[in-house]
Formats: C-alpha cells, sequence, structure tokens
C-alpha cells in the first residue's frame, strides 16, 4: 500500500476504516541468507538498505521484545553532522543526506524537520574550538554558520546572554541539523524491508548463536534454532551481553541515559538548542511539550531508567540559559541503555567468527547515525567489504592504536 | 543510590566519581624484555584487554567508586546492573591487599 494526499483523504471520508498493518507478522522461516539480531532503527534500516540496495531479501530480523521498543523510541530525536574528525564527520554528514532523501525512499512521514541545531558558547576560548569544528564540517561538506550573540539573540531572543557564570556570548549552527520522528523511523524502514520480502519476528529474543569450528551458522532463540549463512548483530544497550554468548568481550560499557518531556507549551523554541557548559539539550515537539536530555547517570547499568541526581542536573542546565521554563511542567521522563564505547565511536565490522558481523557502540549518538549505519552494514554484509564511509569503525582498533577519540577522553566510557 | 561506606556508613552515590570495572586494580605486569618480541606482543595484548575490554554484565558487578567529596578513599562495590541493588560495599585497600595475600 503506497501513501497518498488521495488515499488520506478517502480514508477520512470513510471512517479510516481501510488502513491495514504495514507489515507482516510470519513464522520464521529454516533457513535465511541473512539474521539480523535486533529490531531497533539499525536493524530495521540494514533490512531496508539490504534489500532496496543490495538484492538480498532472505532476511530476517529478530527483536525480542516489539520493534520501537528500544532506544529508537526512547531518543531524544536530534539528527545533526556536527563531528570533527575525518573518520567519523563524512559518515555523519553522508548520514544527513540520506535522511533528506528518507521520506522519498521510503514513502513514509517521518517528520524529518530540518529546523537547525545551535551549540552555544560562553567563553572565547570555546568560540575558537567551535570555529574549528564549523571548519571541519565544512570541509566535509556539510553546512555551519558561527553567530554571535546578536545572531543568537535573534533566534533566541529569550535566552538569559547575561548569566553571571556561563554569559552565552554566540553559538555555532547548523541550520541542516534537527528532529525526526523516532518511531516513524522504525515503522518506515520496517514497512519498505517487509515489502520486499525480510520477515519481522518480534517476540523473539535470540538466546545462543550455533557456532562450530570458528563459523557461525545460525542462532538459537525463543522461536527455535534458525539457521542463516551471516549472522548480523545489531542491539544496541545489549551489544555485551548478546556477544557475550559469542564468547567476545567488547570495548562496551552499558550505561542509562535518561530524556524528559515538559507539559505542552506554546511555540517558542524554534530548533535545537544545546548548553555550552553543562548537560542540557532541548528541542520542542510538534504537540509542544519541550523535549530535553543531558548527561548520562554514569555508572554500568541495564535498568532502563535512572535516578534523581541527574534530573536535578539536567533542570538545572536547562534554567541557566532559559529561566523562561522555569515553571513549566516536567511530565514525563524515561530512560534508555547506550552501548558506550571506549572511545565513544562506533563498530560496523566483521568479528573473529566467521559469518558474525557487529554493529554497535553507538553511544547516546546512534540516532542520527540510523540510514547511515544501515546503508554501511548492509555494504558491509553483502559485500564482505567496509564501506568506505565507515572503514574506520573497526573492532581492533584499540590494538591497532587507531581510536577515534573525539573529546579526547581515553578509555572512560561514561566521559565520552 | 545510596552506597553504605564501610567507615562514613550510607552515602549518597552522588558524592562519589565512578571509574568502573574493579578488574581494573589489577594491573597486568610488565615482564616482556624489548629483545623478546613475542613476550611483549602478548604483554601488549593484556594491556589492550585490560584497559579497553570490559564483562560489561547484566546482574551482579563489581566496581570502583572514588569517594570525591568525602574521604577521598576508593571503594568496591558489589551492585546488580538489572536492579541497582548494592549488595557488598569494602575499601578498594583491603580488596587489593587480600588479593596480594592470597598471590
Ligand atoms: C534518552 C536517549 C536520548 C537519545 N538521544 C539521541 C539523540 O538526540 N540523537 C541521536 O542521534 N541519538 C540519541 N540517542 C541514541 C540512539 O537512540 C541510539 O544510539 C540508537 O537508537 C541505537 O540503535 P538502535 O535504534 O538500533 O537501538 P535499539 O532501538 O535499542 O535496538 C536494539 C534492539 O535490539 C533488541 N535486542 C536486544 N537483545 C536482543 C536479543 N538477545 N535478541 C533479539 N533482540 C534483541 C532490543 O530489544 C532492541 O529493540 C539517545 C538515546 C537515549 C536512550
Amino acid at each position: 500500500m503506497r501513501y497518498s494526499a488521495l488515499k488520506v483523504i478517502k480514508e477520512s471520508l470513510t471512517g479510516h476504516k481501510g488502513w491495514k498493518p504495514v507489515w507482516r507478522s510470519p513464522e520464521p522461516k529454516k533457513h535465511y541468507d541473512i539474521i539480523i539480531v535486533g529490531g531497533g532503527g539499525h536493524g530495521l534500516a540494514t533490512a531496508h538498505y539490504l534489500s532496496s540496495q543490495y538484492g538480498i531479501h532472505n532476511i530476517a530480523v529478530l527483536e525480542k521484545g516489539w520493534i520501537g521498543g528500544g532506544n529508537v523510541g526512547r531518543n531524544t530525536t536530534i539528527i545533526r553532522s556536527n563531528y570533527q574528525l575525518p573518520e567519523n564527520q563524512p559518515f555523519y554528514e553522508y548520514s544527513m543526506q540520506l535522511w533528506e532523501e528518507q521520506e522519498k525512499d521510503l514513502n513514509y512521514n517521518t517528520m524529518v524537520s530540518q529546523r537547525g541545531i545551535l551549540n552555544l558558547f560562553h567563553s572565547d576560548p570555546q568560540r575558537d574550538a567551535y570555529v574549528r569544528r564549523g571548519n571541519a564540517m565544512l570541509m566535509s561538506g556539510a553546512d555551519a554558520q558561527l553567530l554571535d550573540q546578536n545572531g543568537v539573540r535573534e533566534l533566541y531572543p529569550f535566552l538569559d546572554f547575561k548569566n553571571a557564570r556561563f554569559p552565552i556570548k554566540g553559538g555555532l549552527l547548523q541550520p541542516r541539523a534537527g528532529t525526526v520522528r523516532h518511531d516513524a523511523v522504525a515503522w518506515g524502514y520496517a514497512r519498505g524491508a517487509d515489502s520486499r520480502g525480510v520477515d519481522i519476528i518480534q517476540n523473539c529474543e535470540v538466546t545462543g548463536f550455533q557456532i562450530k569450528d570458528g563459523v557461525c551458522t545460525g542462532v538459537k532463540t525463543t522461536k527455535g534454532e534458525i539457521k542463516a549463512n551471516k549472522v548480523a548483530v545489531c542491539v544496541a544497550g545489549s551489544s555485551s551481553k548478546v556477544m557475550s554468548m559469542a564468547g567476545m568481550n567488547l570495548p562496551i560499557e552499558s550505561h542509562v541515559l535518561q530524556a524528559f518531556v515538559s507539559e505542552g507549551l506554546k511555540p517558542f523554541i524554534p530548533g535545537v538548542l544545546t548548553f555550552g557548559a553543562g548537560h542540557f539539550y532541548v528541542s520542542q515537539s510538534d504537540k509542544g511539550g519541550l523535549v530535553f536530555g543531558g548527561d548520562l547517570d554514569g555508572y554500568n547499568t541495564y535498568a532502563q531508567r535512572g535516578n534523581l541526581p541527574v534530573v536535578e542536573d539536567v533542570c538545572e542546565g536547562g534554567m541557566a540559559i532559559m529561566p523562561a521554563i522555569g515553571r513549566a511542567k516536567l511530565l514525563r521522563k524515561w530512560g534508555g541503555v547506550m552501548d558506550m564505547s571506549m572511545d565513544g565511536s562506533p563498530f560496523i565490522d566483521r568479528t573473529s567468527t566467521k559469518g558474525l558481523y557487529f554493529n554497535g557502540g553507538w553511544c547516546y549518538g546512534g540516532f542520527k547515525a540510523t540510514p547511515a549505519s544501515g546503508m554501511c552494514y548492509a555494504h558491509l554484509l553483502a559485500t564482505d567489504e567496509a564501506h568506505p564511509k565507515a572503514k574506520d569503525f573497526k573492532l581492533n582498533r584499540f590494538l591497532s592504536g587507531k581510536m577515534i577519540d573525539e573529546k579526547g577522553m581515553g578509555a572512560q566510557p561514561n566521559l565520552h | 543510590m545510596i552506597i553504605n561506606h564501610p567507615l562514613l556508613g550510607p552515602r549518597d552515590s552522588s558524592e562519589f566519581v565512578y571509574l568502573g570495572d574493579a578488574s581494573l586494580m589489577n594491573r597486568p605486569q610488565w615482564k616482556g624484555e624489548e629483545a623478546d618480541l613475542v613476550k611483549t606482543e602478548e604483554t601488549i595484548k593484556q594491556y589492550h584487554d585490560y584497559l579497553y575490554l570490559r564483562n560489561n554484565p547484566a546482574g551482579e558487578h563489581q566496581e570502583l567508586w572514588y569517594h570525591e567529596q568525602g574521604d577521598r578513599s576508593w571503594l568496591v562495590v558489589t551492585r546488580n546492573t538489572t536492579t541497582h541493588n548494592i549488595s557488598q560495599v569494602q575499601m578498594a585497600k583491603d580488596v587489593a591487599l587480600k588479593t596480594l595475600r592470597e598471590k
């Protein structure tokens, strides 16, 4: 079923009775060319691009819960390509370009909204660092503009520019950045993949791998054993748990990140805004709620809930730049488990087990990467060669010394 | 989360800084000699595993917390990563001495 304006009008006149589920709920077959473990954004995007770009259709996506129930449905929906290393920035810019054509590609309204992201700076050295970052962005083909205080005032007149501790001196703007409706991304990719024959199997947890003589030939699941030529793991926060079943220890720790939504307010935040001196980033959803977040709780956890000190920290960050929101009520908060890597960068790679592939380590920035991650993982699975945009996302980079440590924090995952 | 400090009693976890897996206390000994290339590579591998790889279990986890806003001691906390329930808190020093004695 293709969506069109005509179809919407027809349905609204006939009581919306013609809408059907947009993916099937099949039972698993005995054998697939490729099994993707994890029906999050990345797993579903991989299935979509494998079937649409690489002509492989005999694929299953195995999801232990329901698709969209993981981080893809828990994030604060920000997309941007404002990184600065040669190993990561071209990848994120590629992702941005895929976002720009996503709705057309999927024939699905994912509400890609390029409303711009503004990273505030509060001191002269920070401005210099942002100039450098902006230049790195421009060199990768992305867009970047440096705004002085007046430039920021035009966009956000209500900010606390004269804050005694962290006065706002300007900001780095990426106009093409923005937000995307996160669960629509999962559903859109699922629909695309399903329409080309991919089996999306929910409530099917992978409980082990079938590995013999260093070759992976399938998985064990709560719905029985399933064989495959290739098994592609893509389980975000559960990466260590799942890969340990294949006997692997990863350069990853699991940490919780919380997100918050306020009561609905009239539109007053036009884009995405980040505090440069603390942990706070915010945008306003189409329903009017302020969607915001901050830092990790900071300790290993698999519980999808955080603690109160971070709530306080995030709210203080918000009050430091926009005291106007002080009376708004916090409506909801939740947490998601992040696969925090040792250098803050991801992995899209084979493993030492033949036929077993790994995609993970996306930290708290993997939503923006969804399209490019799916495309590059699909490329790796189809051709057994790394995609040129993701060739440095290797599992052995800590041994070879080629870390991609944008923040320069070292092997301390909770600081990336 | 409340951490029951062996010397100071129950303290809020926000007084602490979190380092990570307590296996970071067991740094491999540097035994490789320049001439012995095979041995050196083995040591590099050991250091790599020590520094970069983690068990990251879902369940009981022994981890290092530093009481920065308190008495500046290092603690080894045994905590469940699925429930946040803390079952044991020891002084890191005691744990290290015990390991030494057992060697
Ligand atoms: C609060 C929060 C805010 C965030 N904000 C942003 C942001 O603004 N911008 C941004 O770019 N990123 C953000 N992120 C990060 C982003 O959401 C993640 O990096 C990304 O979604 C991870 O990839 P995924 O969508 O494939 O993960 P998930 O949706 O988590 O998919 C993994 C799936 O694997 C399944 N699974 C696990 N174990 C098994 C098993 N054994 N068998 C079968 N299936 C299994 C899980 O159930 C899950 O559905 C945020 C994350 C959180 C939690």
